[in-house]
């Protein structure tokens, strides 16, 4: 046994929070065991928005899993879409022509900073700051508008596929990213007068849900989660793809592990993904946008792994191939899955009025853990 | 460690230890009974350290299952995959929940899934499926009355 496993005992009160309620943005469902106002276990429930994704990549081939990927983690569909195109091409041997590697890296990163303005909006309003939501969603916009433009949608955009990218960038699409880059960098500070240094935020984010830097490695966490707590984590400075090795970015560690520390890691993590678009944008090689590939994609037999940097961490593809149009067998190691099964762990002891604190600041997408 | 390294030292832990040709990364199989005494050593010899499991999941062969371990060392940067072959009928593991916290999770959708008993875990019920269903839906003869690719 690893410890004992919260027992309820008389008095305890047992309440659900959820599967509809607003601070888990999406349908979790939590039985929380209290004694007054401390918690002494949390029971996440989970399978709300379970669609067999897996079973249903079996029947799927290479070209068509990939959009049912944007729809796990909705915020990082880009990232989600990467992981697989890089999984097909490690195995097919597929060599990516640099213009579309390129696109895919500053793609990647306007995920990014949408997932982490979005976080950042509807955490500070699950705390009861609600101006900051208005705020991060009218930056957002000025991404979501981009994508538009090029992809021709807002959320699940398919735009990566085996090969490099769909469609070449838009004409205006540099133009624009410049014009956002000069426009949030500002912003971002103009957030981080808001909020970070208000002294009520401060006061429901100190010292609550710490993690240490042992428990994040043990419960697999990873991303922003796992980097607040010292863990250096970030796949795209282990395992460089594409161009992220000719990019200069910091890896952003910070050692507290509570909530602060990863409100604080996220919001330096928008300022880096920055950085590195401004190094990509001007410097789009000119060039085919898309390998030429077979139609009907085989994988030769044998097992892939790809490992991708999402807005929430560590996202892997593992695919089992028979050398047929559909893979054998694929698991998706979502990096929510894991990020939540530390809750439990951190929110004991803790207040229940600080669980939607430790929640936001975990940053759960519930569509990508139930997948 | 490289993957030379690694396939020289794992022997001294484990003599049954076979590994596999080509692959991403080393692949050893390891028989069912010896696993949990190997995942002790293999996290906590510091030369080894292999502290984070990133992904953990089983695959139906239809004549036997195979549970699949990713494990990485955070210090060293070296990883190794470990399979272990399971009777399909009675398919038993020991837990690693124990190990890193994370299998606690991991296992208990493989439990629900493919129907694998994993002995000493600390709370194996359903995680993802309602508490009354029937079969394990990633086994490869699991037969979905509403197959929604099929129709």
């Amino acid at each position: 046994m690893l410890e004992e496993v919260g027992t309820t005992e008389q008095g305890d009160l047992v309440i659900n929070v959820g599967p509809q309620h607003p601070a888990t943005h999406g349908v979790l469902h939590l039985v929380i065991t209290l004694n007054g106002e401390t918690i002494k276990k949390v029971e996440p429930h989970l399978g709300y928005i379970h669609r067999s994704i897996e079973k249903m990549c079996e029947s799927l081939t290479y070209r068509q899993f990939i959009y049912v990927t944007s729809r796990m983690d909705y915020l990082s569909s880009h990232i989600n879409n990467h992981g697989c195109a890089l999984m097909v091409e490690q195995g097919m041997q597929i060599e990516v022509p640099s213009r579309a590697q390129y696109i895919r890296v500053i793609m990647d990163e306007l995920t990014r900073l949408a997932s982490h303005q979005l976080w950042w909006g509807a955490m500070a309003m699950d705390i009861g700051a609600f101006t900051p939501f208005f705020l991060s969603f009218r930056e957002r916009e000025m991404i979501n508008e981009i994508m538009e433009e090029t992809c021709g949608a807002r959320l699940t955009m398919n735009y990566m596929v085996p090969g490099g990218v769909m469609f070449d960038i838009h004409p205006d699409f540099c133009k624009k990213v410049k014009e956002f880059n000069q426009h949030f960098k500002v912003k971002i500070d103009e957030y981080d007068e808001l909020l970070t240094g208000n002294i009520i935020f401060q006061n429901r984010m100190k010292n609550v849900g710490t993690l240490s830097k042992e428990d994040a490695i043990s419960y697999g966490c990873s991303g922003p989660t796992a980097r607040a707590s010292g863990v250096s984590c970030d796949i795209r400075k282990i395992f460089p793809y594409d161009v992220y090795n000719k990019v200069e970015f910091k890896e952003i560690l910070a050692t507290e592990g509570d909530s602060l520390a990863r409100y604080k890691v996220r919001l330096d993590e928008m300022r880096e993904s920055m950085r590195i678009i401004d190094q990509l944008i001007d410097n789009i090689p000119e060039g085919e946008y898309q390998a030429k590939t077979k139609a009907v994609l085989k994988l030769p037999k044998g097992e892939f792994y790809s490992r991708v940097e999402t807005a929430r961490g560590d996202f892997g593809v593992y695919v089992v191939s028979e050398g047929a149009t559909t893979p054998y067998r694929i698991k998706f190691r979502s990096p929510g899955f894991s990020n939540l099964s530390v809750l439990d762990h951190i929110a004991r002891g803790q207040k229940l009025g600080d669980l939607v604190a430790m929640m936001g600041t975990l940053d759960l997408v519930i569509p990508d853990i139930d997948r | 460690m490289t993957r030379e390294e690694l396939q020289a030292r794992l022997p001294e832990l484990l003599n049954s230890i076979a590994f596999a040709e080509g692959g991403q990364w080393l692949n050893a199989d390891v028989a069912a009974a010896d696993w949990k005494a190997l995942a002790l050593n293999l996290k906590n010899s510091p030369d080894l350290a292999f502290d984070y499991l990133f992904c953990e999941t089983c695959v139906d062969w239809k004549t036997h299952l195979t549970m699949v371990y990713h494990l990485e060392s955070t210090i060293h940067r070296h990883q190794l995959v470990i399979k272990i072959k399971l009777d399909r009928t009675n398919p038993e593991v020991e837990t690693v929940a124990d190990i890193w916290r994370t299998a606690e999770f991991h296992e208990r959708e493989i439990f629900e899934l493919f129907g694998v008993i994993f002995l000493h875990h600390p709370d194996l019920r359903k995680l993802i499926l309602p508490d009354d269903w029937e079969g394990f839906p990633l086994r490869k003869d699991y037969d979905d009355p509403v197959n929604m690719i099929k129709l």
